[in-house]
């Protein structure tokens, strides 16, 4: 018999073994779990907004599970501007009507996807957003076009709950 | 027995030249030679060391979510229990772990009263850990003032009224304390950074407490003298390895017991209401693990007396190895000791009890009795033993009062043939 004996010890000494460790892991994760984020903070993942007090050209930012949200309801030009960019020079290609559900209003989460500032509005080389950290130029649809910023900024999940309602999350 | 060890790995022998904490680990976790007759009495340290471990990581999981402050602590601590993953687990492991490290600790110091464990050459082991006792008390009353519940309140108000006993200093002393003139969001924070603060005092204890013991080597049930490396030794590992493993194993389950099917029992349903500085509980009565110390504090009719005479209880235990007159450890071998220390255990379990009732009538006069019993044992009974006590005879080695007369006989026979 080239194989070894497997004795009863061995097998004692393996089950008794691997019963600690799943005893071990199972212990560890509520001390892993209590960091991640708790019911009060999970029943603050949405927000509703009301439009009616924004006007053409005039953006708003909100807060949304504690992050800067920017809703502007666009003038036509800026519309204009962002529907007419051909999508071969954009660094992250995403047409305007894949980012704004209606064209009038740009909902989007206020932070640039470089490292987390906060972009300044109606700045930068394309008249969209302008993050001062580290210079990333976004246009008039929240899209990167020129400096360290790898992606569009984002767009959150919202619905229009009726003409003057959005719900964020 | 650490300077032969030699790491198996070239990365572990390359630190180890540099650095020689794996021969430290190794001499004093693996090869230190332990008495082979230890109970299950002596498995109390490692349990120890585990609430210890225990308290040090929920309570600073704990930590990330409390707020020291008297406005939001309350909330933070229901925070803690409706809200954080897992948060009632592990604040009711940290409150539980709390009570369970007491009962250890009572546990692990009756059976050095009982196994003499504390005389010479053990001296020093015994007043570091009364020392550590001293911190764990401390820290205990600190972590239950920190929910910020009635009992929390006037708990910390008791105490910290305590030290206005002092002559002349004492309320300047309390309104130190309290950085203010009554007990309010200053303390609390100040007993919250203090109670972060001494269970890394008192690890660093129980490091001196260990390395105090590992010189001398453990005590043993007969309370001989043993060789290191005779035949009256085994190895630590994996001998007493194995024992305090399975020992902490079956403490886990009364612990696992507490946790999950009555969290509650141990603690007092009026600190489930926010401090009220306004209205006093109509009963209120200090953790269970304090009442002993409590009805010694509630039997003197004078306020610095009853004082003077709590804090002796516990600073008198320091004093202990010089106030037992007798050359012989183990109660075992001490005829009368072994009586009168399951009296003192019987003594205390019964102040305990009597802390718990209204101090007045009969419960009063008994508790001033079991009082002086107490005090009686340190400074009369266990001096006077020393002389009036005729002592067994003690045994030359670990086996021999494990072997029979014929086997004995025959060891004699070898041992006079050799002389």
């Amino acid at each position: 018999m080239s194989e070894k004996q497997v004795t009863r010890r061995n097998f004692l000494y393996v089950t008794t073994g691997a019963f600690a460790a799943a005893g071990a892991a199972s212990l560890a994760w509520p001390f892993v779990d209590q960091m991640n984020p708790d019911a009060s903070v999970k029943a603050l993942a949405s927000t509703e907004i009301d439009l009616r007090p924004i006007i053409p050209g005039q953006s708003i930012t909100v807060m949304w599970r504690g992050k800067p949200v920017f809703i502007r309801r666009r003038t036509q030009a800026e519309i204009d501007e962002a529907k007419k960019v051909n999508l071969a020079d954009l660094p992250h290609p995403e047409a305007d009507s894949d980012r704004a559900q209606n064209p009038e209003w740009l909902v989007m989460v206020g932070i640039c996807t470089h490292l987390g500032c906060v972009p300044l509005g109606q700045k930068g080389d394309y008249n969209g957003w302008f993050c001062p950290c580290h210079g990333s130029h976004y246009d008039t649809s929240g899209r990167i076009r020129k400096g360290p910023a790898p992606t569009n900024l984002e767009i959150p999940n919202y619905v229009f709950l009726n003409e003057t309602t959005i719900k964020i999350g | 027995m650490s300077e032969n060890y030699a790491p198996k790995s070239a990365v572990g022998r390359w630190f180890n030249d540099r650095l020689p904490l794996l021969n430290l680990i190794y001499g004093h976790l693996l090869p230190y030679p332990t008495p082979k007759n230890l109970n299950y009495w002596w498995t109390f340290g490692g349990i120890l060391t585990f609430c210890l471990v225990t308290q040090i990581i929920t309570g600073l999981v704990l930590a990330m979510h409390y707020v020291a402050d008297a406005d939001l602590a309350f909330a933070s601590v229901e925070h803690i229990m409706r809200d954080v993953n897992y948060g009632w687990l592990l604040r009711y492991i940290h409150a539980n772990g709390a009570s369970l490290f007491f009962m250890a600790v009572y546990i692990h110091m009756a059976r050095s009263l009982f196994y003499g464990s504390y005389k010479e050459p053990r001296e020093l082991i015994w007043i570091i850990g009364v020392f550590i006792f001293l911190l764990m008390i401390a820290t205990a009353f600190m972590g239950y003032v920190l929910p910020w519940g009635q009992m929390s309140f006037w708990g910390a108000t008791v105490i910290t009224n305590l030290f206005s006993a002092i002559p002349l200093v004492g309320e300047s002393v309390t309104n130190w304390l309290w950085g203010g003139y009554a007990v309010g969001s200053p303390l609390l924070t100040r007993f919250f950074t203090l109670h972060y603060l001494m269970p890394f005092l008192i690890f660093a204890l129980v490091i001196l407490h260990v390395w105090a013991l590992h010189v001398p080597g453990n005590n043993n049930p007969e309370g001989i003298n043993v060789v290191q490396g005779s035949q009256d030794t085994v190895p630590f590992h994996p001998h007493y390895v194995v024992k305090d493993m399975f020992a902490l194993v079956v403490f886990l389950v009364v612990f696992a017991g507490f946790v999950f099917f009555v969290p509650n029992l141990l603690g007092h349903t009026d600190n489930y209401i926010e401090a009220n500085p306004l209205q006093t509980p109509e009963h209120i009565v200090p953790e269970w693990y304090f009442l002993p110390f409590y009805a010694i504090l509630r039997s003197v009719p004078d306020k610095l007396g009853g004082v003077i005479l709590m804090v002796s209880a516990i600073a008198i235990l320091a004093f202990l190895p010089w106030l037992d007159t007798s050359k012989v450890r183990s109660a075992k071998y001490r005829p009368l000791y072994r009586q009168f220390v399951w009296l003192f255990f019987a003594n205390v379990i019964l102040l305990g009890y009597l802390g718990a009732q209204t101090a007045d009538g009969l419960f009063l006069i008994i508790g001033r009795i079991a009082t002086a019993y107490y005090f009686a044992h340190f400074i009369i009974i266990l001096p006077l033993l020393g002389y009036i006590e005729k002592t067994k005879p003690l045994p030359k080695s670990l086996s021999e009062p494990v072997l029979s007369p014929e086997e004995r006989q025959m060891k004699a026979a070898a041992s006079g043939a050799s002389a």
